[in-house]
């Protein structure tokens, strides 16, 4: 096994030097019976804004205090030792900012055996170990407590969870072999990868408690005082900590492979098989239900290396720190001063997407939201709709009762245009059809003040040229959501060349308190996420046409990782939509994007896939084959593969050259936002630089350099020699 | 019409008293917090009582603004995660502050308008430095309505060694001194801890926890006292060593009407027998209890002589000398201040009544040979307060022993 104190950490602490230290603070703190409870504080000096991390000089500091106390537990001068943080935080993981820097496999190694270094000497010290997680613990942070031999937790915790899946990393110290021993195999499942892979889901105190992480919860008031009282129960041998979920005999024999073979199949059907975290954490869990922690410890060290290695993690992280840092500060947003306040919503049209739009503002913004519609039984259905769902809120006790009132007294319907006379804010979702929104606009224009802002949710118009009938067109923006209009977190901010930086402001203002993402692009066809769907379906669509099976043209993009195969996204945004965007982007670029024919007849059709009762797909529609039988010159999936990356690095770079956005961080993120592209993708540029697309198609990459795993590196230096 | 009830203390508990500034153990500590955690480890020993059925809250704070402002009692009851349907009030009467609060809601459970209370206060002296913000009426000096000396607290002591010069200097340091002992004595009994609320304390050097107070020198000697200066006068009388100090702390106490009290199965520490307010001028203020504490033995149809138990408030050692001086107690006298007083503890202001109650609460349990006890304490602006208590422990034959 390894000897975690022989090993030399001092290449990782070279690397540390800016790291912001999160030290250990030791006092002493008296129990009953003349006991002492050594109480370590984590605590980085900054404020919560800051959260404690975990970087090498941090755990090295700790493994030494933890010497410390080991040393004092033998003197008889400590009799139990609790490790709690800052307030508001324990710890949020690992110091990721330094990942991206890692030398070499052996540093990488390294950072997961430092970890266990000095976390691991919790359950050495002779003397009973506790946690008390008093507030956020993410990865490393929460493994901190599964090295304890007991955990308290805080009611009012906001997050606690083992993220390093949605990260393109497994929990590496300690956590994949210590947390199934702890809450059984089924509960950790739901930990290490169901929630990861939800979105990032994270556990409250009260699930930690039912989950069996904690031992027990304490409200927030005197969280600290009740835990110490708690701890002075164990260690005086006065109370005992229930461990119901601690896996039994029974479990590891009958359940645990089970279960694993279980989540296995379930993994493979929602994302596929790219993603390797998820698989690694996976093969982690299963082999937890056997063997010594030290076995467990050093398969992870094993795991984490091979992680890190590879181009997958540092993709994920280049995506995280676009999602959690540039998606808040959008590129190009002028001063957010300039926004006007919106004090009412104009909503023109009361069909579906009308209909959600007016549901989202009254939320979001509880102002007045007023729709309209061509006649007064349109515009009756949207106001009942919008109440529906504001009902439906109130049931699943989401609001209150108070708020469902609210929200319903300001939600109205009219025929009568002169009700729009004081809304700051007018948004149509009228048909996609250009003299439609052209007309809807300078008819409300007559109604509206000179300043009032209208904003179309065009997916494939010009907004310049709706705007054009208009008597101050430079009040337009484009404002294009995703479906589901809740769900999808992006919304492409469309900044024509009239465009005024009051609009754009006040654009930028009004998508952050909807709580989505904005991302400014130009007034060009498709703008981002649909000019790169379409590219990639009309590629999947022409491979079709040209005589490959679908299946055929399925497996040459499996690759990517994406979370739909281009048949799936088709039928989730409807055929006829998918159709008509294609057609779009083939009328603006006739030589790059192709239209087809067929999707018309599928659309005609109504599906392309098979599926049982349950909406699950058993295959391809025996219609839908039928239809695009006939083709002659079929290509191979290596064939599509090639065709399908080039053509997006093409028209990436196109966007790009075109200054459509500003950089390709903004085309990455809103793929990953509008489009939900994976993170081990990096959204698509890491991706298309890594398969060698980019070198392909314009001799360069979008990235210098490359994001790529130090793994990647190795195979090139050593054919130098 | 309500109907008229017996008015019983049921447990009173507080945080260990800190010092006040920078260097004390609660400066990182909020003075809303303190009262909080008092209230839920008031609520935790008395798990008995269904916390919807408590009918108000009162809290003192002399100093309310911040942390020590907003309606106190209703925002540390939210806190405390008492039921949104308790109410609260905050209450003022600087240093017999939470002693009001016990009065106020003892009235309210006499009058039969509640039957369960929680009365309590907080003074944090290093987030609210006395007087700091406070804006006097200048008609207070320019007609002459109060002295100079009224608003200085340690300036009205000295005004009390002038009016009897027979309580010198050193009859004060003794007095002192003897605080000091009897405190370090009582801690040595485990008189002191069983009332204590620990408290989480965070400094820059991480968390601890605050199990005793802060404040007690049981090094004190009378050399050392007689050294110290006398920071209100030159040559004067009073120190820092024979007066109480500048202190950070919470204290409450549940009250309940002996109906309800004996319905929930609740102890009996002490029964209301009555209380009185009273003023002096304000340049004397330590005087305040004497004429409180005849206005309430009158009330209670009692004698001074009736009196086993005294409590009182050491704001000053000469301001509690003139009390007994007054009844014809002697300095040494047992039945005083047997666990030692503020000049030891500390006295953050307005919480310090309860911590007066507490004592003589437990003082009474050893004590079954006395009916009655008094807690009294003097007020800034020249007040003083008075309760007398009944002891449920009290046991004739003991008397008569």
């Amino acid at each position: 096994m390894t000897d975690y104190s022989s090993l030399d950490f001092s290449s990782l602490v070279a690397i540390s030097a800016d790291e912001v230290v999160t030290h250990s603070f030791v006092r002493d703190v008296p129990l009953s019976g003349g006991r002492t409870l050594a109480l370590v504080t984590l605590d980085n000096g900054r404020d919560h804004t800051r959260p404690n991390t975990l970087g090498p000089v941090t755990l090295l500091e700790f493994a030494a205090t933890m010497d410390e106390l080991t040393a004092r537990a033998g003197r008889g001068e400590i009799h139990g030792v609790a490790v709690t943080g800052k307030p508001f935080i324990l710890a949020a993981g690992a110091d990721l900012s330094k990942v991206a820097e890692i030398p070499s496999l052996e540093a990488g190694q390294l950072l997961s055996q430092l970890g266990h270094h000095a976390l691991g000497k919790l359950d050495t010290l002779g003397v009973p170990s506790f946690v008390f997680i008093n507030g956020l613990a993410l990865g490393g942070g929460l493994e901190i407590g599964l090295n304890a031999g007991y955990r308290t937790v805080d009611a009012a915790v906001p997050a606690i969870a083992l993220p390093e899946v949605f990260l393109g990393l497994i929990p590496g110290w300690g956590g994949s072999y210590l947390l199934p021993n702890l809450i059984g195999i089924e509960n950790a499942l739901k930990v290490i990868i169901e929630n990861p892979l939800k979105n990032n889901r994270t556990l409250t105190g009260a699930d930690a408690l039912a989950l069996g992480i904690a031992d027990v919860m304490f409200t927030s008031a005197r969280f600290l005082e009740d835990s110490i009282d708690w701890a002075d129960g164990v260690i005086a041998g006065t109370t005992k900590a229930a461990r119901p979920n601690v896996p039994g005999k029974i479990e590891r024999l009958v359940k645990w492979d089970v279960a694993v073979g279980i989540a296995r199949k379930m993994l493979v059907n929602r994302i596929g098989e790219v993603a390797k975290s998820p698989y690694v954490a996976l093969d982690l869990l299963q082999a937890a239900k056997g063997g010594t922690r030290a076995e467990g410890f050093e398969r992870e060290d094993v795991a984490l290396a091979g992680l890190i290695a590879g181009d997958q993690l540092q993709a994920s992280i280049y995506a995280f720190n676009l999602v959690q840092k540039r998606a808040k500060r959008p590129a190009g947003a002028p001063d957010k001063k300039l926004a006007r306040p919106i004090t009412k919503v104009g909503v023109i049209g009361a069909g579906l997407m009308a209909s959600q739009f007016a549901l989202l503002f009254v939320r979001r913004l509880r102002v007045p939201v007023v729709i309209t519609d061509l006649d007064q039984a349109r515009v009756d259905k949207g106001v009942a709709y919008i109440h529906g769902e504001i009902a439906a809120l109130e049931t699943k006790s989401r609001i209150s009762a108070d708020e469902a009132n609210r929200l319903r007294a300001l939600v109205t319907g009219t025929t009568d245009k002169s009700l729009f006379s004081d809304a700051d804010w007018v948004i149509e979702a009228v048909f996609e059809e250009l003299g439609v929104k052209q007309s809807v606009f300078a008819e409300i224009e007559k109604f509206i003040s000179p300043e009032a802002i209208l904003a179309t949710n065009t997916s494939s118009l010009s907004v310049e040229q709706i705007g054009s009938k208009l008597t101050h067109p430079e009040r337009l923006v484009g404002f294009h959501f995703f479906n589901p209009v809740a769900v999808m977190p992006l919304i492409e901010v469309v900044n024509t060349p009239q465009t005024d930086q009051v609009t754009l402001a006040t654009a930028m203002v009004i998508a952050g308190k909807l709580r989505k993402n904005a991302v400014i692009t130009r007034d060009t066809p498709g703008f981002v996420v649909n000019r790169v769907l379409a590219k990639l379906l009309g590629e999947a669509m022409h491979a079709v046409d040209t005589g490959t099976p679908f299946e055929v043209v399925e497996a040459a993009v499996a690759p990517f990782g994406l979370p739909m195969t281009p048949f799936e996204l088709l039928e989730l945004v409807g055929l006829t939509v998918g159709a008509h965007v294609l057609d779009t982007h083939h009328a603006a670029f006739p030589d790059r994007f192709f239209e087809s024919d067929n999707l018309h007849k599928l659309a005609d059709h109504g599906k392309i896939l098979e599926r049982d009762g349950k909406g699950r797909r058993t295959g391809f529609d025996k219609g839908a084959l039928k239809i695009v039988a006939g083709g002659s010159t079929p290509m191979t999936a290596e064939q599509i593969l090639q065709r399908v990356e080039d053509g997006l690095v093409d028209e990436t770079k196109r966007m790009l050259d075109d200054d459509v956005v500003h950089a390709a961080e903004d085309i990455d993120l809103c793929m990953i936002l509008g489009a939900g592209w994976p993170f081990q993708m990096g959204g698509i540029t890491p991706y298309l630089d890594r398969v060698g697309a980019s070198e392909r198609v314009f001799g360069g990459t979008f990235h210098t350099p490359p994001i790529r795993g130090i793994g990647a590196a190795v195979p090139a230096a050593t054919a130098q020699h | 019409m309500a109907e008229r009830a017996e008015v019983v203390f049921v447990d009173g508990v507080r945080t260990p008293f800190g010092r006040a500034g920078e260097k004390g153990m609660y400066w990182n500590t909020r003075a809303d917090d303190l009262v909080v955690k008092a209230i839920i480890g008031l609520m935790e020993r008395n798990a008995g009582v269904p916390p919807e059925r408590i009918d108000d809250v009162a809290i003192a704070a002399t100093t309310q603004t911040g942390d020590q402002g907003l309606t106190l009692g209703r925002t540390a009851a939210l806190l405390a995660g008492l039921p949104k349907s308790v109410p609260g009030f905050a209450i003022d009467r600087m240093c017999a502050g939470a002693m009001t609060a016990v009065t106020m809601m003892g009235s309210s459970i006499g009058f039969g308008a509640y039957d369960l209370a929680i009365a309590g206060g907080v003074e944090h002296m290093g987030r609210h430095p006395m007087g700091f913000g406070a804006d006097p009426n200048p008609r207070f000096l320019s007609e002459r309505l109060v002295s100079e000396d009224a608003l200085n607290m340690g300036a009205t002591a000295e005004r009390i060694h002038d009016r009897f010069p027979s309580y010198t200097k050193e009859r004060s340091d003794r007095f002192a001194l003897r605080s000091q002992q009897k405190v370090a004595a009582a801690y040595e009994a485990g008189n002191i801890q069983p009332d204590l609320i620990p408290v989480a304390t965070r400094s820059e050097s991480g968390w601890g926890l605050a199990t005793r107070d802060e404040a007690p020198r049981p090094e004190t000697t009378l050399e050392g006292l007689a050294g110290l200066r006398t920071p209100f006068r030159s040559h004067g009388r009073v120190t820092a060593g024979n007066a109480s100090g500048l202190n950070d702390g919470a204290s409450a106490c549940l009250l309940a009407s002996g109906t309800t009290a004996m319905e929930l199965g609740l102890g009996v520490k002490m029964t209301m027998t009555s209380f009185a307010f009273a003023g002096v001028e304000p340049e004397v203020m330590g005087l305040g209890p004497v004429p409180s504490t005849e206005k309430a033995l009158r009330k209670a149809g009692l004698s001074i002589t009736d009196i086993g138990l005294f409590e009182l408030n050491e704001a000053f050692a000469v301001q509690v000398i003139s009390f007994l001086d007054h009844f014809g107690i002697d300095d040494e006298d047992p039945r005083v201040n047997e666990y030692g007083g503020a000049i030891a503890l500390g006295h953050p202001l307005a919480s310090s009544g309860v911590r007066l109650m507490n004592q003589l609460a437990h003082q009474f349990e050893s004590h079954p040979e006395v009916r009655y006890g008094l807690t009294a304490m003097c007020v800034g602006l020249g007040q003083g307060g008075s309760v007398i208590w009944e002891n449920p422990h009290f046991n004739k034959k003991a008397a008569k022993r």
